[in-house]
């Protein structure tokens, strides 16, 4: 067996930080999709130009930069917003805040695509048919339109999530002791770089493949009231 | 906020920029040219030749491109091996521990776009070529290649996006590209905020100009389609 120099317990608490990260983002990001997506059909102009402009600069941006700026950043907006209430005490953000903000922004400005292209493909009578039944606006929402979306959305959004995934590494160059970090330090301390971080890259793997297993039960899931055969 | 520091070090985020851009290039090119070899064996009828790319592939893209770049530039230097073996000189440079690592992960993704692709064209073409009589190395020269280029196009351009993104993760290998000269300057100056959004607008400018030379290219390519409305396939 390969011997981990008593950093296994080590690495496995980092992969819990890295999978609490990647859900934390993905919930937040799934919210600013949705967000995203409904400002992208908006009728109102200037609501459509803050949502390309949003998907435009996130994407437009490594996803490294967006984690710096989110971290060093944050602490000196919120320090001003809470100077304007009369508070001065320092205020810190953590990594694992900041990560889950920077992620979660980049996940949103994909989904947002995402959505746009589900809810667009929704046929217009199901709206219609809704209205008719006499639901409002929020009603048809949640019980006609998004489980819908989300059926469509779901192969797309399961590619996102591989992707934040990965990118969760990039939370460790701020110092969240994520699967990456734990790995840093083991190298730091018994010098065998080759071997720890080839065992991060395979606990990554492993983490991917379960997520794709998960995906592909949800996308079955959210089919099931289609018919078969 | 103060924007004049930006103003000050501008040459200095530039001299970065062109060392992203030279990242990108030479990781682009290079991966290029492996991706072709790897997507032909990737869609080979015999199981064993389909199985290394099919490994290749999983591990370069299941994998934080982060991990990969320090398995080369940290991962190489444990093996007395490579310490003593000729490629030394190379491996010890950062520089060239991120074009090995960004040429490996972008060759991994760039197969698979052109798996996609070379499968994406209709069998009739396929069987077309068989029936004029030509050799299999014909018919990927004169009709497979070609058309698979026209449908690669987007995807490729998008692979090229992604990878001057990932470009910024040569600066946690002590590389002074434009994420890493931005965090020199701000050790200096200690104005985050500004140094880094004017970095993330000096890429967002690439990416722009990144975009409009594809588009360029697309309807170039794509020119006796008489549309660009062309269907990509999914990579993956």
């Amino acid at each position: 067996m390969i011997d981990l120099h008593g950093f296994g317990d080590q690495l496995l608490q980092g992969a819990v930080v890295t999978l609490e990260l990647a859900l934390a983002s993905l919930f937040v990001g799934l919210i600013l999709g949705l967000l995203g997506a409904s400002a992208k059909l908006s009728s109102i102009a200037v609501i459509r130009w803050i949502a390309n402009g949003y998907t435009t600069i996130i994407r437009g941006i490594p996803e490294l930069l967006t984690v710096l700026i989110i971290y060093f950043g944050a602490t000196s907006v919120l320090m001003a917003i809470a100077g304007l209430f009369g508070y001065d005490e320092y205020i810190e953000v953590g990594a694992f805040a900041a990560g889950v903000t920077a992620l979660g922004l980049t996940f949103g400005a994909y989904a947002t695509e995402v959505f746009r292209g589900a809810l667009q493909s929704i046929p217009k009578g199901q709206h219609e048919a809704a209205i008719a039944l006499g639901m409002g606006p929020i009603r048809k929402f949640y019980r006609i339109i998004l489980p819908q979306v989300w059926r469509i959305a779901l192969p797309g959004l399961g590619n996102l999530f591989l992707v934040l995934l990965k990118d969760t590494a990039l939370v460790s160059v701020v110092g969240l002791d994520d699967i990456m970090r734990k790995a840093n330090i083991a190298v730091s301390s018994t010098k065998q770089a080759f071997l720890f971080y080839l065992v991060a890259a395979f606990m990554y793997l492993a983490l991917t493949i379960i997520s794709m297993a998960f995906v592909s039960y949800m996308e079955k899931r959210a089919s099931r009231g289609l018919t078969r055969g | 906020m103060d924007f004049s520091v930006v103003v000050e070090y501008f040459p200095r985020l530039l001299e970065g920029a062109w060392v992203s851009l030279q990242l990108v290039i030479v990781s682009i090119v290079l991966g290029g040219v492996f991706a072709l070899p790897i997507a032909l064996a990737r869609i080979s009828p015999v199981a064993w030749v389909r199985a290394v790319p099919f490994a290749y592939i999983f591990f370069f893209r299941g994998t934080p491109l982060l991990v990969q770049i320090f398995l080369v530039y940290y991962g190489a230097s444990q093996f007395d091996v490579v310490r003593e073996s000729v490629l030394w000189p190379i491996l010890r440079e950062p520089f060239w521990c991120a074009i090995i690592a960004f040429t490996l992960n972008t060759s991994a993704y760039t197969a698979e776009i052109f798996r996609g692709a070379i499968q994406a064209i209709p069998q009739g073409e396929v069987e077309a070529c068989k029936v004029v009589g030509m050799t299999k190395f014909q018919m990927y020269r004169r009709i497979l290649l070609p058309r698979a280029f026209g449908i690669v196009l987007p995807a490729y351009g998008n692979e090229i996006i992604l990878m001057l993104k990932g470009s910024a993760l040569a600066s946690t290998i002590t590389i002074l590209d434009l994420t890493g000269m931005s965090r020199t300057i701000i050790a200096r100056t200690y104005t985050p905020m500004e140094i880094f959004l004017a970095a993330g607008a000096i890429y967002l400018v690439i990416s722009i100009v990144i975009i409009a030379i594809f588009r360029q290219i697309e309807l170039r390519q794509n020119r006796y389609l008489g549309t660009l409305s062309i269907k990509v396939p999914d990579k993956g």
